[in-house]
């Protein structure tokens, strides 16, 4: 680790100018940047800790949800309106990490956490361009089970690691954020960045952006939702891949869906080619794994991860079969 | 056979019923040719003296919790990295990046200037030290390897320790050592199992040829009604115990000082002792607490490079290697590629059995996997040939890890025999019974003891086993496809050599036993203990057990399952020595006075006439008698050789159900039941304990684990415990564990060991109910969902 500094922000407006300069790093609960700090992949020089801003969870003027940046993924996981309005969130969250690292992580560090490829972590060991660009990518050719299928490159196959983005996309969330020049919101959906040849630009934020926070429009059809994370074990693995759905169904057809994968693209993917796929029809397995492969048409594999296409279309038809099992 | 149902009561079936099974077993070895052996208790064969304890276990095997269990809640077990020294100074290890080639450069100059570094020692300025005798090469050998420690610019491995930086604090050691530049010049290696595998031979193991050959097994093969040939492969495994190694180090006037992590302690000092030039009671290494060893908490580079490091900085050091240090450095177990040929007449015996393939190992170490362990002694078969291939490849150590060959041997042999029995329309376990031998099916040897019978028939009514004959029983429950499967476990005994403590009765008539015993965890000093009380016919709260110090007596390998065995040969040489030290004090005149250590024995805390127990002195009253405040005796195990005569092995029987979703092909254990034959078991608490954690290892072992091996680079490419997937809470299963229980009449206490048996079995018994769950096969471990879904 480098030498850094340290300084606590006490509100956005103080936490944007302590940010500003090139090397500073805005600081959540650590459980990714510390990491990353230690084994020399990110070297600020300076750390704004941004875990005394807001973490409130407010209902807003039109019937959504505000959460701010500095919640932890635990209180967000258990917080009543969460759960009965968006109850796909508050599982995806759950399905996470470990209690104790979602007691540490913030909704901000969540959105912002870095790929797991493990090529990217082995700083002096394996080439990387997401780390260094222009040196390669080990993982393409290497161990790849937990790569991108979906939106990869020739320069980078990584996948964005988290859960909780997974039903925020699905809901068309949108952030908040704040920088020295004023404050702007975008959607999340726009927020990841496919990997192109330039994976070392995870995200359309700008140096310095603050996020403050996160908003759920309102969305009916969220009460009626699921997540499904498919892994290698049990507990405390990352996604193999993962599904955010939610679904409408009026007289056995498909009248409104919400679906979102994880663990199969560099950023949250939100399978709109499924949606428009499933609208207006029977609301059938068979309909479900057809628009479910239709996305997945555009999947590149690698070594390892072949089955990963499959897997996502059988997971995506299982998890709208038990939605509409529930509404039969 | 015995009624199944008068075994069904598991870990409370009584010795007379578990003696009875023996005896059908010893019954039948009885008609063979007896050789001149010393020992057995049925009659029909010579009757010699069994270990007394055997006849009256008394306390042995009732449940006791460990004694340092409060200590380690209570977090004051001070482990390796815990002892904190004066002057102390802090390392960083570098590792090597490339195979196989040599250091070109080594530009440290930022790192010596960098904030707190007190040294930064590589191969152009480390002392001259010799190389560490690799574990099982020499007698005394305990090194992983016999890699020369930087003491010159070659690299042998990528992950291999090339510089250390020594620094007032931790954090400055980590930073400067990531400022180290190094150059290399890069050799051909062979880090890819093809290409290493053009290159194989006829593997050892200790010394010996892993090899059987009995008959024409491929012609009996041929000719056989029914056969099954399949192929296996498993990966390679690192060791992450929830301790990583670690070591504090300091050159104490002419001593070095350990604080060690470790297993072998008096091979350690000795091996160590010859790197450095001294003696090796000039070596002092302790290791009070171990978090976890399974083997790989043997002599590796960080001993070395720490203990360098410290002569020449002339300060201690401390060095707490990281978790991908450990992966880095600090061994696996080998990958393997298998091949299992069963033949068999229409009735299920077995014509040919043939179990071979290879594994890569490095140069520089005397282990291979010996993966066919089990598959010479598990089942009868007329002809065999049974084999393991090596060659060297350039990669991290291959090395011990829990129940190592067996652990993934029994994995192919017992996911084949299921095969066979499905080809057959038998059921599995009546396969097995029909193979049952009556001798050791390699050497010709009795078995001591043999329960596998046993074992499967106390499993099958724990878990509820409903016979087959060559259909599936799967079912759908929900969205989950249920089935479930069943396989033999096995692991060997080993005793090894070496055994000594020392015993003092002090005058308040209590017990000291001193040993350079190891306590990983498990459970051993209480388990010393319980043996010390038993023996001396002391109270188990009245004998205090010294370990974890090579200045004590005795080499008590923690290997092999073999410790607690190694244990019980000493303290009975210390009962027999202590017995006639007692004889000599008590007063002239007396019954006990002069006696041999024969006439007496040492009941209800203090010595009694063997003939007339009734005829007894306390050691209060003799010590007092005799006006001493404490007698001390020294004494040396007598040298194993009971493995000489008999076939001395330990069996289980293992039963799974396991789930996988009809969707996902996400794999889950619902049910696991183990009975292992084991001997006596001698602390029901601890010993199930170890059942407990092999059945949770090996499911790991088939549902998960794998280290990343990139063959491009020779890299291990997960070296981290979140990507190095191991089980956690929510894959364990209820498990449920028995024992036989029938001691082992040719082991001291009659105790075989129980520290690996229950890696082995579980394993299988799980890929077998994936198959009866799904009608998959998978042979390529681990299974992974992904090999479910095709
Ligand atoms: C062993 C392990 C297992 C895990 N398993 C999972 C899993 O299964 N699923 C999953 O989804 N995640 C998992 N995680 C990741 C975990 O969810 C993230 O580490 C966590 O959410 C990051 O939050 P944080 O507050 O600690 O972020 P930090 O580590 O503090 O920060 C992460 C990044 O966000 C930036 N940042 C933080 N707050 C803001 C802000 N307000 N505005 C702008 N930038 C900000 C930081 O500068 C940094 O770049 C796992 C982590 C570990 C260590
Ligand atoms: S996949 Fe991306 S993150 Fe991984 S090694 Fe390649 S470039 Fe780096």
């Amino acid at each position: 680790m480098e030498l850094f500094t340290y300084e606590r922000a006490h509100n956005p407006e103080a936490a944007v100018i302590a940010g500003a300069p090139s090397r500073a790093k805005f600081l959540g609960g650590g459980t990714n940047l510390v990491d990353l700090m230690r084994e020399g992949i990110e070297r600020p020089s300076a750390l704004v800790d941004v875990t005394g801003l807001s973490q409130t969870i407010v209902e807003t003027a039109e019937g959504g949800l505000l959460i701010g940046a500095a919640a932890s993924n635990a209180a967000v996981a258990e917080h009543r309106l969460v759960r009965n309005r968006y109850p796909a969130l508050s599982r995806a969250i759950l399905a996470g990490a470990s209690a104790q690292i979602r007691n540490m992580a913030t909704v901000g560090g969540n959105i912002l956490q870095r790929t797991r490829c493990r090529y990217f972590y082995d700083v002096n060991g394996a080439r990387c361009n997401k780390r260094d660009p222009g040196q390669g990518c080990d993982a393409i050719g290497g161990f790849n089970r937990y790569h991108a299928v979906l939106g990869t490159s020739s320069h980078c196959i990584a996948t964005h690691p988290s859960d909780m983005c997974i039903p925020l996309v699905a809901f068309d969330a949108i952030v908040h954020l704040a920088a020295n020049g004023g404050s702007r919101s975008i959607k999340l959906a726009e927020l990841h960045r496919d990997p192109g040849d330039t994976p070392q630009i995870e995200t359309a934020l700008d140096p310095g952006e603050l996020i403050t926070a996160i908003e759920l429009p309102p969305l009916a059809l969220a009460r009626r939702s699921a997540y499904r994370k498919v892994r290698d074990r049990a507990s405390y693995a990352f996604a193999l891949i993962s599904v955010a759905a939610a679904l409408h169904v009026d007289d056995n057809r498909v009248t409104d869906v919400r679906l979102a994968l994880g663990g199969v693209a560099h950023k949250p993917w939100r399978a709109l080619i499924a949606e428009r796929a499933l609208v207006g029809q029977p609301a059938t397995y068979d309909t479900f794994l057809a628009a479910a492969r239709a996305e997945l048409r555009a999947a590149q594999t690698q070594r390892d991860n072949a089955f990963k296409p499959e897997l996502a279309a059988r997971t995506i038809a299982a998890v709208l079969r038990t939605l509409a099992e529930e509404q039969a | 056979m015995t009624d199944s149902k008068n075994l069904g009561k598991g870990s409370s079936i009584t010795r007379r019923e578990a003696l009875a099974g023996g005896a059908i077993v010893l019954g039948a070895i009885a008609t063979k040719p007896l050789s001149a052996a010393p020992t057995t208790s049925h009659s029909t064969v010579p009757k010699t003296v069994l270990d007394p304890l055997i006849e009256r276990p008394g306390q042995l095997g009732t449940p006791r919790s460990r004694r340092d269990g409060p200590l380690k809640v209570k977090g004051g077990a001070r482990y390796a990295a815990e002892h904190h020294l004066k002057d102390m100074t802090y390392a960083a290890l570098v590792f090597s990046t490339i195979a196989r080639g040599s250091i070109s450069e080594i530009d440290s100059r930022d790192a010596e200037t960098s904030p707190g570094v007190v040294l930064v020692m590589t191969h152009l300025n480390a002392p001259r030290m010799g190389a560490p005798e690799p574990f099982l090469a020499t007698p005394t050998g305990a090194s992983g390897s016999s890699h020369p420690v930087m003491q010159d610019a070659e690299v042998f491995w990528n992950g291999q320790p090339i510089a250390v930086v020594l620094a007032e604090t931790q954090e400055q050691a980590d930073r400067a050592a990531r400022l180290i530049q190094i150059t290399y010049q890069a050799k051909t290696s062979v880090t890819r199992f093809s290409e290493a595998k053009q290159l194989e031979t006829v593997a050892t193991f200790g010394g010996e040829k892993l090899q059987t050959v009995r008959g024409d097994a491929d012609a009996a093969l041929e000719a056989a009604p029914v056969k099954i040939d399949v192929s296996f492969s498993s990966p390679r495994h690192n060791h992450n115990q929830i301790e990583p190694h670690a070591v504090t180090v300091a050159w104490q006037g002419k001593t070095l000082r350990m604080y060690d992590c470790n297993q072998g302690l008096s091979l350690t000092a000795a091996t160590i002792a010859k790197v450095f030039g001294i003696e090796p009671a000039q070596v002092h290494v302790s290791a009070e607490f171990v978090g976890g060893s399974f083997g790989g908490k043997t002599l590796w580079q960080y001993h070395i490079v720490a203990a360098a490091a410290a002569k020449l900085s002339g300060r201690p050091v401390r060095m707490n290697v990281t978790r991908e240090g450990v992966f880095r450095m600090c061994g696996g177990r080998a990958p393997t590629e298998q091949r299992v040929a069963l033949g068999a007449d229409k009735d299920g015996r077995l014509k040919a059995l043939i179990h071979t393939g290879f594994t890569p190992k490095i140069q520089q170490n005397a282990m291979t996997e010996p993966f066919i362990e089990a598959t010479q002694r598990l089942y009868s078969s007329e002809t065999a040939r049974i084999e393991v291939r090596a060659a060297h490849m350039d990669m991290l150590s291959n090395t011990f890890m829990r129940a190592p060959g067996s652990a993934v041997g029994t994995y192919a042999l017992e996911t084949a025999m299921d095969e066979l029995a499905e080809k057959l329309t038998i059921d599995p376990i009546e396969l097995r019974l029909r193979n049952e031998p009556d001798v050791d099916p390699t050497n010709g040897k009795r078995f001591s003891q043999r329960g596998l019978v046993q074992a499967y028939q106390m499993g099958a009514e724990r878990f509820g086993w409903i016979p087959r004959k060559g259909q599936r029983l799967g079912r759908r429950e929900g969205e989950w496809l249920v089935g479930t499967g069943v396989a033999s476990a096995y692991y060997p005994h080993y005793h090894f050599p070496g055994g000594a403590a020392r015993v003092t009765i002090t005058a308040d008539g209590k017990l000291l036993v001193e040993l350079a015993a190891h306590e990983q965890g498990v459970g051993a000093a209480t388990t010393t203990a319980i043996i010390a009380a038993k023996r001396f016919g002391i109270d188990f709260e009245d004998v205090e057990v010294r370990y974890g110090d090579s200045l004590l007596p005795g080499s008590h390998p923690a290997g092999g399952s073999q410790q607690t065995a190694s244990i019980g040969a000493t303290i009975l040489a210390a009962n027999t020595a202590m017995i006639a030290e007692l004889a000599k004090i008590a007063p002239q005149g007396t019954p006990w006075a002069g006696l041999s250590s024969t006439g007496l024995t040492t009941v209800r805390a203090g010595i009694a006439l063997t003939e007339r127990p009734s005829v007894h002195i306390g050691y209060k009253e003799l010590l007092a008698r005799a006006g001493l405040q404490a007698i001390t005796i020294e004494a040396d195990a007598a040298t194993p050789t009971a493995a000489e005569t008999w076939s001395m092995h330990s069996y289980g029987a293992v039963f799974c159900e396991a789930r996988v979703n009809a969707d996902t092909r996400e794999l889950r254990v619902s049910r696991v039941t183990g009975v292992y034959d084991c001997g006596k078991i001698l602390n029901a608490k601890t010993a199930a304990s170890q059942f407990r954690g092999g059945i949770i290892m090996s499911l790991g072992l088939a549902m998960m684990e794998e280290t990343q091996f990139d063959e491009r680079t020779g890299r291990i490419i997960n070296a981290s415990m979140a990507e190095y997937h191991m089980p956690v809470h929510l894959d364990v299963p209820l498990i449920d564990v028995a024992w036989t229980d029938i001691p082992d009449p040719h082991a001291p206490t009659g105790a075989r060991g129980v520290g690996e048996i229950s890696m082995n079995g579980a394993s299988a018994a799980l890929a077998n109910a994936v198959y009866d769950a799904t009608g998959k096969r998978v042979r390529d471990l681990p299974i992974t969902l992904d090999k479910l879904m095709v």
